[in-house]
């Protein structure tokens, strides 16, 4: 199959690596990739921060980048969240594309049947559900039935796992005090599971967490799923 | 309605700062989510009720005109006496008025945030009325001078040493006991005596049938069925969008609201009352219907579901931003996540401008909302009204220029490549430990990762093209 990669602003610049695992995996299931190149950002960061015409200038162009392709993936819940419940609302209208835009781990059990992506990876890991791929994109448990299937990898609980970590876009920026309360009691609950990698499918989030665990010199670190995936 | 005296972000930082509040708030919050979750999830029809009270809502609001004019003519057919108040002073003013004409010097009432909305308490104190709250924590907070932080729990960021000692120094002195049941009997004792000397009594309400004029209210102590049959007079203020059409539409809200607030199957006191019953309850029924800016939220099409809520508290207790910060920081009579949506549209954005921001938008309130009010998506709709009202011009100006940049993948390739120049100096080791202004709240206490010294863009043109 021919799938378009929307690789996020975040992944671009920050999490290349995540994507490039994400091309990595699609391929190794003789799929092709393609990267349409006036992909920018899905345009969340203005909705979010109340700046909705140039959100919908930015969903416009989305719609605009992406309408031709049967599938689009990217590596992240809380974009293909933004476009396929927010867009409707902030475009006025639901456009066919809307649907076939979807985040990986969707991709690979929901649509592709793969649960076994042939992954091995000999670490302790606990998995953080973020906020958006559980109530908005709503992937269930879709991420979890992959890492089951890693080799070698012992998944582990994470008490209170379904709570935010405190990252929310500007929220971090304009109420950082909060953003860092929440924040402290996921690395605590993080660093408690006994787990030596904390993985998500949210390069946001990930920023958060792992920003969060570096400033307490933790020894957990935080890997995106993608590349849990790709590693053999 | 009272505006929030500060911003969100100043205020939360003092509440955070109290490590005794924020260790109340984890486990007081931490038990009621636990026991929610356990009896809703006993309903398998708990979505169908949701939806059910949703729609019925949706209604009531469409048409409030007609149901507001057939709830007046029922409860005056009943005995009752209806007063329209188009703001708080308006409401007040007919209380106060009912209190002067029994020439009462004291009240008693039930726990109302609509009351506290409209601060009932000091504009009857002005006109010579003492109001005793008679909700256990409603008097706890009236005893010192202090203010409700949730709306069920409104003592919540207390504990009962504190509640002792503050006993002693007012209705109970020389206890020496901080027995939870040693503190009920100490009120106790000094509320039934309110009880029975109140001719007046004043309750808010949780909701008011068109069709048939009944009041009703939703409590766990008892306080409301003494507050609302022992004297001989009865004011309740019920806010305008607290209708149901029928009788029949509370069997959804009396399942959906104490397995929402309380975690309970049924609460312990649900008091109906239909007008005057002679030789049974008050003989002089008044009930205040209250505008106070309900008529405005309700122009708006996305805000106006803020008006369904009906004050559960379950978006409180699982909220990350309200159970670190409490409910002061909102600094209104409704905090937590209904707060940040109503707060504003009560008072006016331009002046509660942060509370939309309040929120990490991650969805719990809108997963446990039982009348399905899109808490997120209103959220979104009031931080554009607030950018719209007052957004700093640096702020604007920085989120035009990084839409300019986004419009345009060339463009994005280059502030990249120009980011990843730019951010040399403060990279340390594999991180970024500080950052100026306006991004040093990041840094305060996370480290950052730097842009990666390829980006995707990059590789892909370089690798795969």
């Amino acid at each position: 199959m021919r799938i378009a990669i929307f690789v996020t602003c975040i992944g671009d610049t920050m999490f290349p690596e995540a994507a490039r695992a994400t091309v990595e995996i699609l391929e190794r299931l003789g799929h092709e990739v393609v990267f349409p190149a006036e992909q920018t950002c899905c345009g969340q960061l203005h909705l979010n921060s109340g700046y909705r015409d140039e959100a919908a200038r930015l969903a416009r162009k989305f719609v605009e980048v992406f309408g031709n392709h049967e599938l689009v993936v990217a590596p992240s819940s809380s974009c293909v969240g933004a476009v396929r419940e927010l867009y409707p609302a902030l475009l006025g209208e639901r456009v066919p594309l809307l649907d076939r835009v979807v985040e990986l781990s969707e991709l690979l059990v929901d649509r592709l049947g793969v649960d076994d992506v042939g992954a091995f990876f000999p670490h302790r890991v606990t998995y953080h559900p973020t906020c958006h791929s559980l109530r908005v994109a709503r992937v269930g448990d879709a991420p979890l039935r992959l890492l089951r299937r890693v080799r070698a990898l012992d998944l582990i609980d994470l008490q209170d796992a379904a709570e935010c970590c405190g990252f929310g876009g500007t929220f971090a920026i304009k109420n950082a005090e909060t953003s860092s309360a929440i924040l402290a009691d996921k690395c605590a609950r993080i660093e408690a599971s006994g787990a030596a990698v904390c993985t998500a499918i949210d390069g946001s989030c990930l920023l958060q967490i792992g920003g969060g665990l570096s400033r307490r010199q933790s020894a957990v670190r935080t890997v995106h799923l993608a590349e849990i995936l790709a590693s053999r | 309605m009272r505006a929030p005296a500060e911003s969100f972000p100043l205020a939360a930082r003092h509440e955070l700062a109290n490590a005794q509040l924020r260790a109340n708030l984890a486990t007081a919050t931490a038990t009621i989510r636990a026991k929610r979750s356990a009896v809703v999830s006993e309903l398998p029809d708990w979505e169908e009720l949701r939806e059910a009270a949703q729609a019925i809502k949706t209604d009531v609001l469409a048409r409030l005109d007609d149901y507001l004019l057939q709830f007046e003519a029922a409860l005056e057919a009943a005995g009752g006496r209806v007063h329209w108040a188009r703001d708080a002073t308006e409401a007040c003013a007919a209380v106060a008025e009912v209190a002067r004409s029994q020439g009462v010097s004291e009240v008693v009432k039930v726990k109302s945030l609509t009351t506290d909305e409209i601060e009932l308490n000091a504009a009857l104190a002005a006109a010579g009325v003492h109001a005793i709250e008679t909700d256990l924590a409603e008097l706890i907070l009236q005893l010192d001078g202090d203010w409700p932080s949730h709306i069920l729990v409104p003592a919540i960021h207390r504990n009962r040493t504190e509640i002792r000692d503050l006993f002693a120094r007012t209705i109970a002195p020389g206890i020496a006991s901080n027995d939870p049941s040693d503190l009920a009997e100490a009120a106790r004792v000094y509320l039934r005596t309110k009880f029975l000397e109140a001719r007046v009594g004043i309750s808010g309400a949780n909701f008011g049938v068109a069709e048939t004029g009944t009041i009703c209210v939703v409590e766990s102590e008892g306080n409301g069925r003494m507050c609302t049959t022992l004297p001989p007079v009865l004011v309740t203020v019920l806010g305008i969008e607290k209708l149901v059409p029928s009788f029949a539409d509370l069997e959804v809200f009396l399942q959906l609201l104490p397995r929402s607030s309380t975690g309970e199957r049924m609460n312990p006191y649900t008091s109906l009352w239909t007008g005057v019953a002679p030789g049974d309850g008050p003989q002089e029924l008044h009930v205040i219907l209250l505008d106070n800016g309900r008529t405005r939220v309700l122009r708006d099409e996305v805000g106006r579901q803020a008006l369904h809520c009906i004050r559960c508290s379950a978006c409180l207790n699982v909220c990350p931003v309200y159970t670190r910060t409490g409910g002061h920081a909102y600094g209104s009579v409704y905090p937590g996540p209904i707060g940040a949506i109503l707060t504003p549209q009560l008072v006016g954005i331009e002046r509660a401008a942060s509370l939309p921001f309040a929120s990490s938008l991650c969805g719990a309130c809108y997963e446990v909302c039982p009348v399905k009010i899109d808490i997120p998506a209103v959220l979104l709709h009031l931080r554009a009204e607030a950018v719209r009202a007052k957004a700093p011009k640096s702020e604007r100006a920085a989120m035009a220029a990084v839409a300019w940049i986004f419009a345009s993948a060339s463009r994005l390739g280059l502030a990249e490549r120009l980011a990843h120049v730019l951010q040399r100096p403060l990279v340390r080791g594999d991180v970024i430990r500080r950052l100026p202004p306006p991004l040093a709240g990041w840094t305060r206490t996370r480290d950052l990762k730097p842009l990666a010294s390829k980006s995707f863009r990059d590789w892909w043109r370089a690798e795969r093209r």
